[in-house]
């Protein structure tokens, strides 16, 4: 029997091996993908454990002298921490909160317009602004909102008489500003994938409905809404998986000197500590991988809690 | 369906009138809300100086002139950022979508052993990464700091494009096809080239777009590893001239006055804004189809 075993075993690894080197032609059109891959991903996590060591270029990543968690609880107990926790948690759940609603209800109503040209006309210029880059998106909030010269100080002056106040220079107004700017920006885009899930939805019910009596507010509401509701899981999974990181290149555009302390949120905080003037690798690194730890945690969690919950899941 | 028309407008009761009034309304203000800014930053480009600075502007220019354009032409360093901008755009692009491609189809063949490990290397980096910090170091160790390699190397395959684009090899490539060649003897080199390539020219448009206008649009990188004025992109100069107010004194030709300096820097912000997006708008009306192809791919779990 033995023999018969083994030989079974290097028959099916033979098999494996002949599988693969049939494939060879596979293997290296992913040559080049894959070397990207390692060099510029995988390598940089090995740069990882300067987070627990004090790095020095003299000594480089390997050589340098290990702190273990020093920089963690500096940044714990450091005056910054639960700000920047604040300030990233706040701009996170409060554009939550405000762009998958206004996603939802605008591809609603989008699928009621009956005129198709408007349709279209609205889809057009509603996914414009997502192709528009963040620097030019706060570069045009900061002329619009000018209070001197904007538009929104014009208006302001011929209707109240008066000098607008400066709301670019309000600290709190920050969060407002980022968040619906970002709404502003992707409304549309954000309904393309609820518009497509409403027009795949089954005309059938909605005839049921309509002899049975229902008007087209109680359709939307038990059949349109109920149609999107999947899609609407998934992608509240996915934003919740985020929830710990705020983009920075939006945040580090927006940031000066007057909105610091409501704008630094933990990303640009990693930049500043980091890469900025008297910047410590190490520091910022460690910053850094304490983010993407908890972000890991929970995009993992979220993702079981999903599965459990409904068929739902990212994988 | 036709039932449903007709008797949608025999008998239209009164609460559907009202609520059709109410959404045609939400979606004339989401419209304007989103087109007035766009034209007013149009409208002002087109006007003079003097006018926006009086805010005279709303939708339509006033004393219509080419000054902010001529200003912003005459600008050597705006200028010459468009052109680096336009060089990584082409570059880049090309560099993504080959190797996009490249990784996309062997990785959707289902019959390639070890595919699913190697998907899961790739999938990995989309929740975890080494960070800001390790990636400097290796760009800096490496050499590639100030260099035209810093725009287009980081992020030269995007994993979400590349899971867009294996959907579509795996769904529009037919299994068939591939047996069919091989009995014919067609190596997979070939196959790829002759029938895979040929038969997925609407995936290839939709991530070329999206790589494109991601590295027209693409700050940060420059921000990190740029330091070289004279290879700065667009978007580096955009921010310094949009926000952070700095207009050198070079900039405007004729600084006679200061308050036409203050008036044409402020009509070259909007004249600026709309140089940058052109590129960008006037793609955006052929391709809007693909763009929303590729959500709709990207939306398939592959």
């Amino acid at each position: 029997m033995k023999p018969n075993i083994s030989s079974a075993v290097a028959e099916k690894r033979s098999g494996l091996w002949r599988r693969m080197v049939k494939s060879w032609q596979l293997y290296a059109l992913l040559l080049l993908p894959l070397a990207y891959l390692i060099l510029f991903h995988y390598v940089p996590m090995f740069g990882i454990q300067i987070a627990f060591k004090d790095y020095s270029p003299a000594k480089g990543i390997w050589d340098s002298n290990f702190v273990g968690m020093k920089y963690f609880i500096k940044f714990f107990k450091s005056y910054q921490f639960t700000q920047v926790l604040r300030n990233t948690l706040v701009l996170s759940l409060y554009s939550l909160i405000t762009s998958i609603p206004a996603a939802v209800i605008f591809a609603l109503a989008l699928n009621c317009v009956r005129c198709e040209g408007f349709k279209r006309l609205v889809q057009t210029v509603t996914y414009l602004p997502h192709f528009i880059s963040l620097v030019v998106l706060v570069g045009m909030m900061w002329q619009l909102f000018n209070p001197l010269v904007g538009t929104y100080g014009t208006l302001y002056k011929s209707l109240f008489g008066k000098e607008a106040p400066n709301i670019l220079g309000i600290p709190t107004a920050f969060y407002h500003l980022y968040v619906w700017s970002g709404v502003w920006q992707n409304v549309g885009w954000s309904s393309i994938i609820y518009v497509a899930a409403l027009s795949n939805a089954d005309p059938g019910l909605h005839e049921a409905a309509q002899i049975d009596g229902a008007s087209r507010f109680q359709r939307v509401i038990h059949i349109d809404l109920p149609t999107i509701y999947p899609t609407m899981i998934i992608l509240l999974i996915m934003r919740c998986g985020q929830i710990m990181s705020v983009g920075y290149t939006k945040t580090l555009i927006m940031q000066n000197s007057f909105n610091i302390s409501y704008s630094e949120v933990i990303s640009t905080y990693v930049y500043k500590i980091g890469l900025g003037s008297n910047g410590n690798y190490s520091y910022g690194t460690a910053v850094d991988l304490f983010n993407s730890v908890i972000n890991l945690i929970l995009i993992c969690t979220v993702n079981k809690i999903s599965k459990k919950v409904g068929e739902e899941s990212l994988w | 369906m036709v039932i449903g028309k007709n008797s949608r407008r025999v008998k239209e009761s009164r609460e559907d009138q009202i609520f059709y009034f109410v959404v045609n309304v939400i979606l004339w203000i989401v419209f304007a809300l989103i087109a007035v800014p766009l034209l007013y930053v149009l409208a002002a480009s087109f006007s003079s100086a003097s006018a926006v600075v009086a805010g005279k502007v709303y939708l339509w220019p006033v004393d219509f002139s080419l000054a902010g354009y001529k200003a912003v032409f005459e600008n050597s360093s705006i200028v010459r950022s468009f052109c680096n901008s336009v060089f990584y755009v082409v570059l880049g692009t090309a560099i993504n979508v080959a190797l996009t491609v490249c990784a996309a189809y062997p990785l959707s063949r289902r019959d390639m052993p070890g595919g699913n490990l190697i998907m899961m290397l790739f999938s990995f980096t989309m929740i975890f990464s080494g960070g800001m910090i390790p990636t400097y170091m290796l760009m800096s160790n490496l050499h590639l700091l100030n260099t035209v390699w810093a725009m287009v190397i980081p992020g030269a395959i995007s994993v979400y494009n590349m899971i867009i684009t294996r959907t579509f090899f795996r769904s529009n490539i037919p299994n068939e096809l591939l047996e069919a060649s091989q009995i014919d003897g067609c190596s997979d080199f070939v196959f790829f080239v002759r029938m895979v390539l040929p038969l997925s020219k609407a995936i290839i448009a939709v991530i070329t777009l999206y790589y494109a206008i991601a590295h027209w649009n693409d700050y940060f990188n420059a921000f990190l590893y740029l330091t070289n004025k004279k290879l700065f992109p667009l978007q580096i100069i955009l921010r310094e001239i949009l926000i952070v107010n700095q207009v050198n004194g070079d900039m405007i030709m004729d600084a006679e006055l200061m308050e036409a300096k203050e008036g044409l820097s402020e009509l070259l912000k909007y004249s600026l804004i709309v140089v940058s997006v052109v590129p960008v708008l006037i793609i955006y009306p052929f391709v809007q189809r693909y763009f929303v192809k590729g959500v709709m791919i990207g939306s398939i779990k592959g």
